[in-house]
């Protein structure tokens, strides 16, 4: 989850207020945001990521000054109509690469240290979350005394341009910025491909930057001296970058900036930015009334929206330009909860009947488990991930498995596609205790699909149970023993016949089915394991064992078809 | 305390035969091993019966712990063949040998070479000069004689010493000794050593003196004694019924399952319904179907376990696909939606699945799904990440859903403040939170009763109409949770360490608290 630092300081000037320790903690909790940790003169707060405003200490303490009801309703901001010279000019070139752009100009501005930080947190901030990694939008911010207006965003050949860029000892060409800059290096996949990179040039054709990279060093750093900046976000769609555009120059206004609009000149029409006038949605009162399970006027609900720094006007609900994420009646509805208090709800538990059911094979599968445990076996629970040569090369077997594409480790790298193994896995960690130790485990077990499968993934997921006596006692006869009470208690006939596996002994291991004719299913194996197989797992005790598919079986005894077939 | 004969008397009827059988030992012999010798019992026999005597206070039992040495491996080799430096000066004794020669002489071993010359050389026995080693004098005249230490380890040879007992010759050649491998071996030992106490010394006698008047009486029950009735004449042997015994363990469930059961038991009694499904599932299910847009960084490889083989599936009905890809690129009713072009070879992909509310996805596209109707899930879910004491990449969550044109967001509160008492958490806390899949959405915090700290669980809320429409064909409410659930179960069993759930350590399964509610 993104965080936001705020300076204490900073922040209560803005808000215009000063709450006690337990107050702000219990308030910024209550907004939606996760207070991280408060040291010194310093306020970190995690912010969900539907609420990219409020990454930034203005964007923070807007919302939270509207909350707790300092500077409630709609914030107004003014935006002055664009100069003869704030023209920004997008030529058809970068139309295949990344064809949007919206910029503005703020003056008035005053920068110190601290100032030039929090400037620095907006950026990266957004880069981030609402910028998906500057994939959806990228943003860039320079001084604005080093530019000659108007501006052209195009894109040339990589090769055929060459710019300082920023915190770079030399000039670099397009291309060498990708391989050479860490920055290059970091966002190279932006442009892999790319014929031509995008770049933003300046009057006098100097190179302002190459988005969604890097600024030119020469024209792209914020000083104590920048009073005016130009800010541009670049991307694939234009009302995404507006919205960036409107959260990045509200900060700046809240900073006390003067925001100047400019006019982006497409090839085929002039759009200009930013437009911060809020947008319009009817308030349904009655929708939000019942999803919530209040039962508030017309007056109270936009006076709880106020507080969210919604306006109002004519029946309809003014939304702040700098909010992305009011989509629907529903946002609303969440914001006049929070408005409201999610402490003030009163938890209720409404008269609907309904009949409780369990999953029948759930059913089937706890029985098991209780019979097992019944027969003096130990139940054990394993993980679901494995590695390949527990389920294969150590048990003698060449099993297919489902593997999983990017695993963090080979220890924990593929699905399992029997249980056995996990279980051999269980006694091997165990050889300090003393034996018998007799086990099983209920568990998931995952293969390809055969063809016809209705499965939408293309792999077949069963549940099995693994059964591993260990002992010097623990023979065939001793695992038949168990196998046939199972087999009593569910009142299941079943049939074995001889049968060869590579983790059995030969001789010592059958294939059991269940039913008859034409529904006949192969469901266990059973045996005794092979020598090789248990000293593979470390151990120096007999082993014998089943591994009994319980989605089959069940599917015969209840005459139920596997969903999963 | 037996003060009376007749109290003797009983106390001596209700020994245990094995207690009998070392009573009349205990005047002669002391020590465990003796016992064993002239009682013919088994170690451990002697040893419980020396116990129950110790209970009855008719015996003390104490330690006599002593420090031994013996002759290790080496040492035991070396008392038959000689040291290394004896060897090397019965060679030197005939002649001088030129260092080279040395290498090529067979009586020493490669590695003793370098020990005997430096050894010799440290008593003054033998010099190099110009290449070639001597004896010396002193040399000459240990040839006849045994060194202290070959005198200590030859008395070794005949039996392991008491370190206590050593003279100081025998202390200073140990102290040399055990700085070379494996010469000798010093091992601590503990014996057991018994003494009768003064009632014991009375049991004793008497246990000789009534040898063979009255027939002892009778240990078991047996079922010959019940068919003949000879039961009705025996006396039989009173037990210490305060005295410990071997500690059985029963087999079990695994804990974990034990608090599912339980968890499920809750909701079904609340007339939940319970799904289930596949923890492999494709993206569509799994995101798409939950309003999670194709660029949301959950779906990115950092957290979500996608699958190598096969990496895609296939989509469901043309129908489902379309109403989910328009409420992402377009919006349901009222409302815009992400706006972007969805892509259904993204949807395709398999994962492993990161909630069970994919379940909760999957069940209101079924036909045949109820309205009213509520619905929960336990169970695994993955995320891709690394393993330690706070995080696994498997993970438990408890899910619900109620499909109710009536519900709102006061029922979500209720259900789940419900579920919660019942888990042993009376007390909920309700925060603002966000999933892109509902609205409102709400963190869920329990206080821990015991520690008084609020528990952060996890997350719910009301789906977005963007998520039902498409799936359900109608925007009704669906109240919707997923709270963590391992967490729940940590406090109950008082587990520190996540990892320890599926430890699957034999006496952590055996010795678990129970689950008791």
């Amino acid at each position: 989850m993104p965080t936001v630092t705020l300076n204490k300081d900073v922040f209560e000037k803005l808000v215009g207020k000063r709450l006690p320790l337990e107050r702000l903690k219990d308030r910024i909790s209550m907004l939606g945001t996760d207070l991280e940790r408060i040291g010194g003169n310093e306020i970190v707060v995690e912010v969900f990521p539907n609420r990219p405003d409020m990454l930034s200490e203005q964007g923070f303490a807007r919302a939270f000054a509207a909350f707790i009801g300092a500077k409630e309703g709609l914030k107004q901001y003014l935006v002055e109509k664009p100069k003869k010279d704030y023209r920004v000019t997008v030529t058809k070139e970068v139309a295949r690469i990344r064809p949007y752009t919206a910029c503005a100009i703020v003056v008035g501005l005053s920068f110190d240290d601290e100032r030039i930080k929090e400037v620095i947190q907006i950026q990266e901030k957004l880069h981030v979350t609402f910028g998906r990694n500057r994939k959806k939008a990228a943003i860039g911010i320079y001084p604005l005394e080093g530019i000659a207006l108007p501006i052209t965003y195009t894109a040339k050949a990589p090769d055929s341009f060459r710019f300082r860029p920023l915190e770079y000892p030399s000039e670099l060409s397009g291309r060498q910025i990708l391989s050479k800059h860490p920055k290059g290096r970091d966002y190279a996949r932006l442009l892999e491909g790319a014929e031509r990179y995008p770049l933003f040039i300046d009057a006098r054709g100097s190179i302002l930057s190459m988005p969604p990279i890097i600024n030119s060093h020469l024209t792209g750093k914020i000083s104590e001296r920048t009073r005016e900046v130009f800010i541009e976000c670049s991307g694939h769609d234009l009302p995404t970058l507006q919205q960036c555009l409107n959260m990045i120059v509200c900060a700046l206004a809240d900073m006390g900036g003067e925001i100047h609009a400019m006019r982006v000149a497409y090839p085929d029409r002039t759009v200009v930015t930013p437009d911060l006038a809020p947008r319009a949605m009817a308030l349904d009162c009655g929708y939000i009334n019942r999803r919530l399970g209040l039962s508030l006027s017309e007056k109270e609900m936009v006076a709880l929206l106020a507080r969210m720094g919604h306006g109002h006007e004519k029946g309809r609900v003014l939304i702040p330009a700098y909010r992305a994420d009011i989509l629907h009646q529903v946002d609303l509805a969440e914001d006049v909860a929070i408005a409201y208090g999610y402490e003030n709800f009163e938890p209720e538990i409404p008269n609907v009947s309904t009949i409780g059911a369990e999953d029948p094979s759930a059913v089937f599968r706890r029985k098991v488990g209780e019979i097992l445990v019944g027969l003096g076996l130990m139940e054990t629970s394993t993980y679901n991930i494995t590695d390949k040569a527990s389920q294969t090369a150590r048990m003698r077997a060449d099993i297919p498995l489902v593997p999983l594409k990017n695993a963090l480790t080979a220890d924990y790298d593929t699905l399992r596609a029997w249980v056995l193994p996990s279980v051999l896995g269980v006694l091997e960690s165990n050889r300090q205790y003393e034996y018998p130790q007799n086990l099983f485990c209920i568990g998931e077990v995952f293969s390809s699909a055969p063809a016809g499968s209705k499965a939408e993934t293309g792999v077949r997921e069963q549940t099995r149970v693994a059964v591993a006596l260990c002992g010097r006692d623990a023979d065939y006869t001793a695992v038949r023993q168990v196998f046939q009470a199972l087999f009593d208690a569910l009142a299941t006939g079943y049939t074995i016949r001889p049968a060869e596996h590579p983790s059995f002994i030969e001789g010592r291991v059958g294939r059991v089915s269940v039913g008859d004719g034409k529904g006949q299913r192969d469901v266990a194996y059973i045996g005794e394991l092979h020598p090789e197989a248990i000293t593979n797992f470390g151990l120096e005790m007999p082993v014998a064992g089943f591994e009994l598919n319980l989605s089959e079986l069940f599917s015969v005894i209840s005459g139920a078809e596997d969903p999963e077939n | 305390m037996a003060d009376t004969s007749d109290d003797l008397v009983r106390l001596l009827a209700n020994l245990h035969p094995l207690e009998r059988a070392v009573l009349p030992h205990l005047r002669k012999e002391t020590t465990l091993d003796g016992l064993v010798r002239a009682s013919s019992l088994k170690e451990v026999e002697v040893m419980r019966a020396l116990q129950w005597l110790a209970n009855r206070r008719a015996v003390s039992l104490a330690a006599d712990i002593s420090e031994t040495v013996s002759l290790d491996s080496e040492g035991r080799r070396v008392a038959k063949e000689g040291l290394p430096e004896r060897k090397l000066l019965l060679l030197l004794a005939k002649k001088p040998i030129p260092m080279e020669d040395l290498v090529r002489r067979e009586e020493l071993a490669k590695d003793e070479r370098d020990i005997a010359l430096g050894i010799l050389k440290g008593k003054a026995a033998a010099t190099i000069e110009k290449g070639e080693i001597s004896l010396t004098d002193q040399g000459r005249r240990l040839v006849d004689k045994d060194s202290l230490e070959e005198q200590f380890l030859k008395s070794l040879a005949k039996g392991e010493r008491k370190i206590a007992e050593l003279s100081p010759e025998e202390r200073y050649s140990l102290d040399a000794l055990r700085k070379r491998k494996r010469l000798v071996r010093v091992v601590i030992r503990k014996r057991r050593v018994v003494s009768l106490t003064p009632l014991g010394r009375q049991l004793s006698l008497l246990s000789v003196e009534k040898r063979g008047s009255p027939p002892p009486p009778a240990e078991r029950l047996t079922p010959q004694m019940l068919a003949s009735g000879v039961w009705k004449r025996k006396v039989f042997r009173q037990f210490d019924v305060a005295i410990n015994v071997p500690k059985r363990y029963p087999a079990r469930r695994h804990f974990v399952n034990l608090a599912i059961d339980y968890a499920k038991r809750v909701w079904l009694d609340m007339g939940f319904e319970e799904m289930t499904g596949p923890i492999v599932q494709t993206s569509f299910w799994n995101f798409d179907a939950l309003f999670t847009a194709q660029d949301h960084p959950v779906r990115e490889m950092q957290d979500t376990f996608f699958v190598g083989e096969p990496e895609f599936g296939t989509l469901p009905e043309k129908e489902v696909v379309d109403a989910v890809r328009r409420s992402h690129e377009t919006g349901t009713e009222g409302s815009a939606g992400w706006q972007y072009a969805w892509d259904p070879k993204e949807a395709k992909r398999n994962v492993l699945r990161t909630h069970t509310t994919v379940l909760s996805a999957l069940t209101l596209a079924k036909g045949t799904v109820k309205v009213p109707g509520k619905y929960f899930a336990l169970g695994r879910n993955y995320r891709n990440e690394t393993m330690d004491w706070s995080h696994l990449f498997e993970f438990n969550q408890t899910e619900g859903i109620v499909i109710d044109p009536d519900a709102n967001f006061r029922h979500l509160l209720g259900y789940l403040k419900q579920f919660f008492m019942k888990m042993g958490f009376p007390d909920a806390r309700f925060r603002p939170g966000y999933f892109s899949y509902t609205e409102p959405s709400v963190e869920i915090d329990v206080l821990h009763p015991a520690k008084k700290i609020w528990i952060e669980l996890g997350g719910a809320g009301i789906f977005r109409p963007e998520v039902v429409e498409p799936l359900l064909g109608k925007d009704i409410p669906v109240l919707a949770w997923g709270p963590g659930f391992d967490r729940t179960i940590m406090e109950y069993y008082g587990i520190q360490d996540i990892r320890d759930l599926y430890l699957n350590d034999l006496k952590q399964l055996r010795e678990m608290r129970y689950w008791m509610r």
